[in-house]
């Protein structure tokens, strides 16, 4: 039998309780544009789990109505790979920030990526510790003055995205979180991807980090300052669609002009199915000032999923042999009758 | 074999003897744990009450023949009631001069010794830091029954002619040593012969010279004219079933299927691999026709946490470790405890602290399992008494957790993960139902309250997927009834009491303490975990010749059973004997404010019956 599913919109997704981010907080858009995309998806609402760590990001499994899960620090994807590894019908979304993914939680990232749990995650990057009030994170840059650096940070940042592609990633994303529309389209791709899929999200902390990434968010500077990625396109950008990326003799990107002699045919185009992972690395190793900053999906290729895999051992040994009776496991190996 | 230098065998004595205690000990690299198991297990099937003392390095391969290499498996076989591995050697049988002088001062006085004598070279005894060699010693050997017998050489001419390398050729000894043994006892090596069979069916040149040296073994035996006797050890009379050999491990991978069956639901086990829990992960993965999901994940961290999130979504989650995995875990078993959702957690106790003696017994995590969480995070305990026990008390702990919705913990300890006994199969009819509730509707007018409690304090279980019961759980601090955030001072206070009384309510679920021996009297002892065995003989030891002594062995840790303090002041003594400086008998004082005295040890190795019969007579 089939039923109709009820035709949800993201007011049906939205919780009962008080938002508590800062005003203007970047966080309050992401939320919006989740909670429209997720009744789009022809998933019964009670199939979403939403599971996150600590942080402010993490607070987000309270505000949408889905079954939720706000944990402890940097445990997230653990967590969510435990609800797959008994439940691959679920849609499980992951929330995280860069301090709880990147920093205490790293090496949970690393695995449920490398195993390709099927597992939408979206790491929230404001470059700073919001919560306990303005340290550095794993992604504030160098010399970066916080509470815990007055001196400027020594720690030589990462970028999420290399960790991911590093972690053998099927699914790579970035976006903004107040370019709502690309935003939306790039949640959309994830939810339909198949295995674990990763985006981050540059995301205002108005707070501690004010501005972090206005380069790549207000209007007027952010064309200049990003390139959006469109499968089989070439990579042009600029406010008047000028400027592109070329990959030049020793393999390294550069910013080239168009016209005088440079066609869009002697641009870098993006190929997310690349067989290597190496074009996808050289991507999320464009930063702002020196190029343009990739936005888009950067990654999006197969390869089987863990809790799918699981669940198909499962069945094969009960097909092997036969359902699990207790009797004859009791019984196995040597016994002997004592009358 | 050829059987021209042979004493008829008619001259060859057979005696009849009550218990036997054999230990074969060797390099790491000598299959000394293989022999024992074999050697347990074809007593086993002959009808003995059998108890093991596996007993390896954390090397896997320490430097051939040092010290530090020496790896030994005990066994005790008998005819009556097996409690302990039993405390001295009757036969010591070592591959080489290391183990020879690590093992040798546990032979008895009149014990048989058989040592490899081809191994007492000069390399050996070098690395064994003997100046000379020992079997030219007469001082030493003088008070045993010794068998130099030349193994390496009888074995490779067992082997002769199937094409064997030496190295390969040599690697057969442990079974030539096995095939002695059987002779010196007369055991029925066909299951032995099954298992090499099965085990090298790929490599049948493997299987057959491993046959062929077992042979050899018991033809030497039989042929030699150094051993004049052997031994008959009939069987015991053990309650009327069906038995097998079972470990500690098994019968916890086994008692967690059987709870999952038991439950009508599917089972998830995250673990990470640790010695000496690694083996039930190892058990568990190959029960996947059973619906058992196994899952070995980056750290002991993530196995928790997968854990928690597993139990999340209505199903049954196990994890185990032992004591640095544990460490490791108490943040998310602190989720668990705040979001009340059902799992165990087995923590096979080892020497520590720190990384510690990986391999050896001690029962040192009891105040971890209590306290090792922040804030107040009190969860119930229980321990197995025995290898078989770990059955049962698997699907206790899973009764428990899921009728209270609550983590549970499993202190067992690598004395009983490792150890093997007899086990009655039990009958699918001696299993109990688990019964799981998972509401499909709303608990009140204002929909599904996911912490409104029933009387025993209980809060609902819903399954993620079920249609308008969407909430969601945290680490937060929360409103009681709806599990709201809240930082309410008094709410706070309150949700801590509810979750203390919580666990204190499974006390009115659990069975009375019965006490063994005397009901009242002089001294109570009371013991808990991998110890009952070694305080059961004693205690039995003792009442026999008179004494007034009883004996409570304590399943239930937390909460102690509902009559325990009322037992307590039935005794003017109490004695507490653990392996640890005094865990048991410090939450003992402090619950019922007695003045309970504890006797402990901290080697790394069980307790003997003898030193405990010592210790209980000194306070009577």
């Amino acid at each position: 039998m089939t039923t109709e599913l009820p035709v949800l919109t993201a007011k049906d997704f939205a919780s009962d309780q008080e938002l508590r981010w800062c005003p203007r907080c970047g966080d309050y858009s992401i939320l919006a544009q989740f909670k429209k995309v997720l009744p789009t998806l022809g998933i019964p609402q009670e199939n979403f789990v939403v599971v996150s760590g600590i942080g402010c990001s993490s607070r987000f499994p309270y505000y949408v109505d889905t079954y939720g899960f706000h944990s402890i620090h940097g445990r997230a994807p653990a967590i969510a790979s435990g609800v797959k590894g008994v439940r691959p019908d679920l849609q499980v979304w992951v929330i995280t920030g860069d301090g709880d993914g990147l920093s205490i939680g790293g090496n949970h990232l690393m695995h449920a990526i490398r195993r390709n749990v099927n597992l939408k995650i979206i790491l929230f990057n404001n470059q700073i510790y919001g919560l306990t009030k303005g340290q550095y994170s794993p992604t504030s840059p160098l010399g970066k003055r916080t509470k815990s650096t007055p001196q400027g940070s020594i720690d030589n940042p990462l970028s999420p995205l290399s960790v991911a592609i590093g972690s053998e990633a099927t699914f790579v994303a970035r976006s903004v979180d107040v370019d709502t529309r690309h935003l939306t389209s790039i949640l959309e791709r994830a939810a339909h991807h198949n295995g674990t899929a990763f985006i981050e999200v540059y995301q205002d902390c108005n707070v501690f980090n004010s501005g972090a990434f206005y380069y790549a968010s207000k209007k007027g500077v952010k064309e200049d300052n990003v390139v959006y990625l469109e499968h089989g396109k070439p990579l042009i950008y600029g406010a008047d669609r000028d400027k592109g990326i070329r990959v030049n003799e020793g393999n390294r990107p550069e910013v080239v002009e168009l016209g005088s002699g440079i066609s869009e045919d002697d641009l870098l185009f993006h190929d997310e199915q690349a067989d290597e992972p190496s074009l996808a690395f050289l991507l999320a190793r464009m930063r702002h000032p020196e190029f343009p900053e990739p936005m888009g999906v950067f990654r999006s290729v197969q390869r089987p999923v863990y809790d799918i895999a699981l669940d198909e051992q499962v069945s094969e040994a009960i097909e092997r042999k036969g359902p699990g009776n207790l009797d004859e496991l009791f019984n196995s190996g040597d016994t002997w009758t004592v009358e | 074999m050829a059987a021209t230098d042979v004493a008829p065998a008619n001259e060859k004595r057979t005696e009849e003897r009550d218990t036997i205690v054999i230990r074969f000990c060797g390099d790491s690299g000598d299959g000394m744990q293989l022999a024992g198991s074999q050697m347990t297990n074809v007593s086993a099937v002959f009808g003995n009450d059998v108890s093991t003392l596996p007993d390896f390095p954390a090397e896997i391969r320490a430097p051939a023949g040092s010290l530090a290499g020496v790896s030994g498996f005990q066994l005790h076989f008998s005819s009556n009631d097996v409690f302990t591995p039993g405390d001295e050697v009757d036969t010591l049988i070592a591959m080489n001069p290391a183990a020879l002088k690590t093992n040798i001062a546990d032979l008895k006085r009149g014990g048989t010794l058989i040592v490899n004598q081809d191994s007492f070279a000069s390399g050996d005894l070098k690395k064994a830091g003997y100046e000379s060699n020992p079997l030219d010693d007469e001082d030493l050997l003088a008070p045993f029954d010794v068998h130099k017998v030349e193994m390496t050489r009888l074995t490779r001419d067992a082997v002769d002619g199937l094409g064997l390398s030496p190295r390969e050729a040599d690697r057969c000894k442990n079974f030539f040593a096995l095939g002695l043994v059987y002779w010196l006892y007369e055991r029925d090596a066909t299951p032995t012969r099954n298992w090499v069979s099965e085990k090298f069916s790929k490599k049948p040149e493997i299987a057959e010279a491993n046959l062929k040296a077992l042979q050899g073994g018991q033809n030497f035996g039989l042929s030699t004219e150094s051993f004049r006797v052997h031994f008959r050890v009939p069987p015991a009379k053990l309650a009327p079933g069906k038995y097998r050999k079972i470990t500690g491990n098994e019968a916890l991978a086994f008692g967690f299927t059987a709870a999952a069956k038991m439950a009508d639901r599917s089972l998830f086990y995250a673990g990470y691999p640790i010695t000496p829990a690694s083996d039930i992960l190892h058990e568990l993965s190959r029960l996947k026709h059973f619906g058992v999901r196994t899952f070995q994940a980056e750290d002991e961290i993530a196995a928790m946490s997968a854990a928690v999130g597993a139990a999340f979504t209505g199903e049954l989650a196990i994890t185990a470790s032992s004591g640095p995995g544990i460490c490791l875990k108490g943040e998310a078993m602190g989720l668990g405890v705040m979001t009340e959702l059902p799992m165990v957690i087995v923590d096979v106790q080892r020497g520590g602290p720190s990384t510690g003696l990986p391999t050896k017994t001690e029962q040192s995590d009891l105040m971890l399992a209590m306290f090792g969480r922040n804030g107040e995070s009190p969860l119930p305990i229980v321990a197995p008494a025995t290898p078989g026990d770990c059955f049962w008390i698997a699907q206790e702990a899973m009764r428990i957790a899921v009728e209270f919705m609550t983590p549970v913990m499993l202190l067992s300890d690598g004395y009983i993960a490792n150890g093997a006994e007899p086990w009655r199969v039990p009958s699918l009819d001696d299993l109990k139902p688990i019964q799981v509730d998972h509401p499909t509707e709303f608990n009140s007018e204002d929909g599904f309250l996911p912490y409104l409690r029933d009387e025993r304090l209980v809060r609902p279980w819903a399954k993620v997927g079920t249609p308008g019961l969407m909430h969601r759980l945290g680490g937060l601090e929360k409103s009681d009834v709806t599990g709201n955030v809240d930082y309410d001072p008094n709410n706070h206070e309150h949700m801590s009491k509810v979750r203390a009384q919580k666990v204190a309510n499974v006390a009115a679920s659990i069975p009375e303490q019965e006490v063994f021996g005397a009901q009242d009297g002089e001294m109570l002892v009371i013991s808990w975990g991998g110890t009952y065995g070694a305080v059961r003989q004693a205690v039995k030891t003792l009442t026999e010749d008179g004494c007034s002594v009883g004996h409570a062995h304590l399943r239930y840790l937390n909460p102690f059973p509902s009559n325990l303090g009322e037992l307590i002041t039935r005794f003017q003594t109490i004695l507490v004997p653990e392996l640890n400086l005094g865990q048991l008998v410090r939450l003992l004082r402090s619950a019922f404010l007695v003045d309970a005295q504890g006797y402990n040890k901290i080697q790394g190795k069980p307790f003997r019956v003898s030193e405990l019969i010592e210790a209980i007579q000194s306070r009577l």
